[in-house]
């Protein structure tokens, strides 16, 4: 049995105050100093610490904070004085995309490594914007799995990077041609540039071992300098319009390089494979209005082989007043592709809007190879998302005071617990392989469809704006 | 039942009646949720007006007392009492009365579980009775934004015919194939379903089952074994025999009417169920006869199916060792579950329960509630429609699960295409249930339901908790009686698939 893909993880608890969905408050002039106090009776003994809490100033609200809302003590309390309140810096978390749940779940899997586990069903909407419109398939009696019966081990999440010839042409057994260079991942996620309001040198040297330890590629701008050349391998230089470039050994160690989309990609392809032959080239396309079309252009193009399409950091388009969704866009150049013949020659990265694992898993069913991602390993290291990060302003998560370990443990964590997720999917649709995911809509059930085949036949037409 | 046929069941104990009496079960907790609160300030007088205009008995003094006591905030019906001359606000001489929405009201439940349908359920649990419409809880649905929270009854005027609550029928039949095997009825078209001694106590179990005795319906083992305290209920149980086979032995097979096959459920589709080490006590390893403190995993499939074929190789298998019981076969919702549910019955099932994706009350990873297979409310008409084209819909009932909260939920299900339905958060939340998730892990359920720690568990009593069932099902099926009476319709039996009873409010319901 070939080795099998892990990731080494350990709990790295978070360095500020943890920041709970509930609060409790605590009305203490109506106190009736009872001796069967409820707080006693906490289960998670919350109140135990209390004293200590007390002291330490700085961290006086984690106490209220961290309260799980059962509201035990708030039905038992003889006085009736306790009262339980989402916390006003919960609501405050992310924004209308990164929504507070995603911001603390995941700060959770950063922590522990862990797949969150809870009891009592689903609480969240019927149905939602973007990746939350769709439902993966699983398999059930008549059809077990797609891919036979196979053990969660069996499970490969593999996938490869570059362009793969539909056919050999062959000069009698010998192929005509040598095949053209691919890049293997043990997983289909990219670490990617970090925007420019959140880059930070510590950052970088984190990000470059997380990719590292990972086994994962992580784009860098050509300016960067690896504290450690062993990491080159799991480093891709973007080389932007006026990027630095990069030296010829330095670059020779690398497996894959990102470019900026322009008129002249295919030149500036040739001349990096010039210098390094087997490295795999991937096209940076900005999905603006032009960016679907781009995108199928480029495909067409026989030096391209990897292309990299992005949309905005919530999934989508980019400078459009009626944008559309990462998912449709990416549903759109698939089919198109198919439809050209020429699906399988490209390799496609898609980014923007990956917030959780489950939208790795939608992304690649809708189109995608692999994906990229750079915000949710941000918020691994307890970023709000808050969206001041401009100097001056003080930052809640004191990113700019990192220390290395952290970051790398709490990254490595959060990318060992989307993986582990990803193999939970894989397993309920019955897929062995993250490959065979790819545009597999067959696996995958969209809201509007489901709503058409059941509701539509009953109710007639939906009405406009919906 | 007293005959049983040849082969099933060797040792057979003396069952306990339960009694189908609505009895008041307030909550067991000192101060209740309210959704407004009563504020009185310095200014008070102690004039006592206000003990005389409300007629909800918010305000309280106590004989021979001078101030008044902490309100009763939670009988309050807030702002709307301006309407009928009580409000106690406005009499005040002294302006020294506030009603305002409770800020905690915030803090409780979810889109699927609005504190609205929470407070309604523990109302009904209490009295037996639904609210009275001046409390203004919206119980009918919850605020998912999709699904059943759109699906309304298009109700006459003026119902078609006049029909007595005593006229309508809320019995179904569980056994449609006329196979030779008992016609099981239920008296209401719903019945508890699984969950495990180990993801809940068994003071819940036990409670669900007397609950099914005094309603005549059933209850389900969940996979973790069938405690021998529910012998006295074997004839309203279903034990369940799923991928982990946990106490499973052809002597529990023996016992029960109904044997349910659970292929998967519908909080995580595709994945076995989930008990994690915390909750795998002593008493817990030692009915499902394994080693403490590790976390359950049942694997998923069956390994022991891969085709229709194994699945009637299962089912032959049970009504061998079971001359008398009826075949359940629980399944999720995968885009073929119309294939499976026709699948199923050419294997012989009497029954095929669907049970969709936002149900669920064990453990379950947050990726797969969400994102796993398709809500039940698609999958209803679905299969209902697919067992009709094929020319079987009337040899096999329909039961669906995974979100039914309210009797009116059972109501549009129904209507949708199903014979009945099961439910399992709802009695949960009738037990005082929050729904605060947090009885996946740790020391399990902080309210007493669902967790097997000893000192937990002791914070239910099995008579309160049979009550709140009897009580919560109780109101259910007065206010389902009370939608047929609306309707015309002399049983639920007749309102299964009338989807023309049914209107969506994100569509334009043009088609006739």
């Amino acid at each position: 049995m070939p080795e099998k893909y892990h990731i080494q993880t350990q709990p790295v608890p978070p360095r500020r105050p943890r920041i709970g969905k509930h609060g409790v408050v605590d009305w203490r002039e109506d106190c009736a100093r009872c001796h069967n106090c409820v707080k006693k009776a906490c289960v998670y003994d919350r109140y135990k610490q209390e004293a200590e809490y007390i002291r330490n100033l700085s961290d006086v609200d984690a106490l209220f904070f961290e309260c799980m809302g059962c509201f035990s003590c708030v039905q038992n309390c003889t006085k009736g004085i306790l009262c339980l309140s989402i916390n006003p810096a919960y609501e405050k978390l992310g924004n209308k995309y990164w929504k507070p749940d995603i911001i603390k779940t995941t700060w959770v899997q950063a922590e522990t490594a862990k797949i969150p586990v809870s009891g009592a069903g689903y609480r969240g909407p019927f149905s939602g914007h973007g990746f939350d419109s769709m439902w993966t398939d699983m398999s059930e009696i008549v059809r077990p799995t797609r891919d036979g019966i196979h053990g969660r081990e069996y499970i490969s999440t593999s996938v490869d990077i570059g362009r793969k010839p539909s056919y050999l042409s062959l000069n009698g057994t010998q192929p005509v041609a040598g095949l053209p260079p691919l890049v293997s991942l043990p997983m289909p996620l990219i670490i990617d540039l970090s925007s420019p309001a959140h880059t930070l040198p510590k950052l970088d040297a984190a990000i470059e071992q997380t990719a590292g330890d990972t086994g994962l590629i992580a784009i860098m701008d050509s300016s960067y300098r690896p504290m450690d050349e062993a990491n080159l391998e799991n480093i891709a230089f973007y080389l932007g319009p006026d990027s630095p470039p990069v030296p010829d050994a330095m670059l020779r160690k690398t497996r894959l390089v990102e470019i900026a989309d322009g008129p002249a990609v295919a030149e500036r392809i040739k001349e990096i494979k010039k210098i390094h032959p087997q490295i795999v080239a991937a096209i940076r396309v900005e999905l603006t209005a032009a960016g679907i079309g781009r995108a199928i252009e480029l495909a067409g193009l026989g030096e391209v082989e990897v292309i990299h399409v992005v949309a905005d950091a919530n999934g989508n388009e980019l400078t459009a007043q009626k944008p559309r969704f990462l998912k449709d866009m990416l549903r759109q150049i698939h089919t198109t592709l198919i439809e050209k013949g020429i699906r399988d020659e490209i390799t496609l990265m898609a980014g923007g809007g990956i917030a959780l694992p489950e939208h790795m898993a939608k992304a690649i069913i809708c189109g995608a190879d692999l994906i990229t991602i750079n915000l949710p390993l941000l918020v691994a290291l307890e970023c709000h998302l808050c969206d001041s990060c401009r100097p001056g302003t003080p930052c809640p998560a004191r990113l700019e005071k990192i220390d290395f370990k952290y970051a790398v443990g709490r990254m490595t964590n959060l990318i060992a617990a989307w993986h582990d997720q990803l193999i939970e999917l894989m397993g309920a649709m019955g897929m062995r392989e993250a490959r065979r995911l790819r545009g597999d809509v067959g696996r995958a059930m969209f809201f509007e469809n489901l709503e058409e085949e059941t509701f539509g036949k009953l109710f007639g037409a939906r009405k406009a704006g919906l | 039942m007293n005959t049983l046929p040849e082969n099933t069941l060797k040792t057979r104990v003396p069952q306990e009646e339960v009694e189908r009496v609505v009895k008041p079960a307030p909550s067991r907790y000192r101060n209740e949720i309210a959704k407004y609160i009563v504020h009185r300030s310095l200014d008070c007088e102690r004039c006592g007006k206000c003990l005389e205009v409300c007629t909800h008995g918010v305000h309280v003094r106590k004989p021979g007392f001078e101030y008044f006591g902490e309100p009763n905030h939670h009988l309050c019906i807030g702002p709307a009492c301006a309407k009928n001359g009580h409000y106690c606000v406005a009499q005040c001489p002294k302006q020294a009365l506030q009603i305002r929405e409770n800020p905690m009201y915030r803090a409780l439940g979810d889109c699927r579980w609005s504190a609205d349908l929470i407070l309604a359920t523990w109302k009904m649990a209490e009295t037996g009775e639904a609210p009275s419409d001046e409390y203004d809880f919206n119980y009918e649905c919850g605020d998912s934004g999709g699904g059943f929270d759109k699906l309304r009854f298009k109700f006459p005027k003026q119902p078609p015919i006049k029909l007595d609550a005593d006229q309508i029928d809320t019995s179904i039949s569980l056994n449609k194939r006329k196979d030779g095997r008992p016609e099981i009825k239920i008296d209401v078209p719903w019945y508890g379903g699984g969950m495990s001694f180990g993801s809940v106590s068994n003071v819940t179990q036990l409670s669900k089952a007397r609950a099914a005795v005094a309603w005549n319906t059933f209850t389900c083992t969940g996979e973790g074994g069938y405690m021998e305290r529910m012998r006295p209920y074997d004839d309203h149980m279903i034990t369940q025999v799923a991928t982990g086979l946990f106490g499973v032995r052809e002597e529990t097979i023996q016992r029960v009417p109904i044997v349910e096959f659970k292929y998967a459920q519908g909080a995580k589709p595709g994945l076995g169920g989930h008990l994690l080490g915390d909750k795998n006590t002593p008493a817990v390893a030692r009915m499902r006869e394994t080693v403490l403190g590790i976390s359950l995993f049942s694997p998923f499939p069956f390994h022991s199916v891969y085709s229709i074929e194994d699945h009637m190789k299962h089912i032959d298998w049970v009504k061998h060792v079971n001359r008398r019981a009826l075949i359940s076969t629980k399944v999720s919702t995968p885009t073929d579950v119309d294939m499976v549910a026709v699948g199923s019955y050419s294997a012989g099932t009497h029954i095929v329960h669907i049970d969709g994706g936002y149900g669920g009350t064990g453990a379950a990873p947050d990726i797969a509630k969400k994102n796993i297979a398709m809500p039940i409310e698609y999958a209803i008409g679905k299969v209902h429609n697919f067992l009709t084209d094929e020319g079987v819909r009337d040899k096999m009932t329909l039961i669906a699960s995974g979100g039914i909260r309210s009797a009116h939920d059972i109501a549009k299900a129904i209507a949708l295409g199903a014979d009945g339905v099961v439910v399992g958060t709802a009695e949960l939340v009738a037990l005082g249930c929050v729904r605060c998730s947090l009885c996946a892990s740790g020391r399990g359920c902080p309210r007493g339901i669902a967790t097997t720690d000893p000192e937990l568990c002791g914070k239910m009593d099995l008579d309160w908790g049979t009550q709140r069932l009897v009580n919560l099902y109780s109101a259910w099926r007065k206010t389902l009686v009370g939608i047929l009476q609306r309707l015309g319709l002399r049983s639920v039996a007749e309102l299964r698939g009338r989807t023309d009873l049914l209107m969506h409010l994100d569509y334009t319901n043009d088609i006739r």
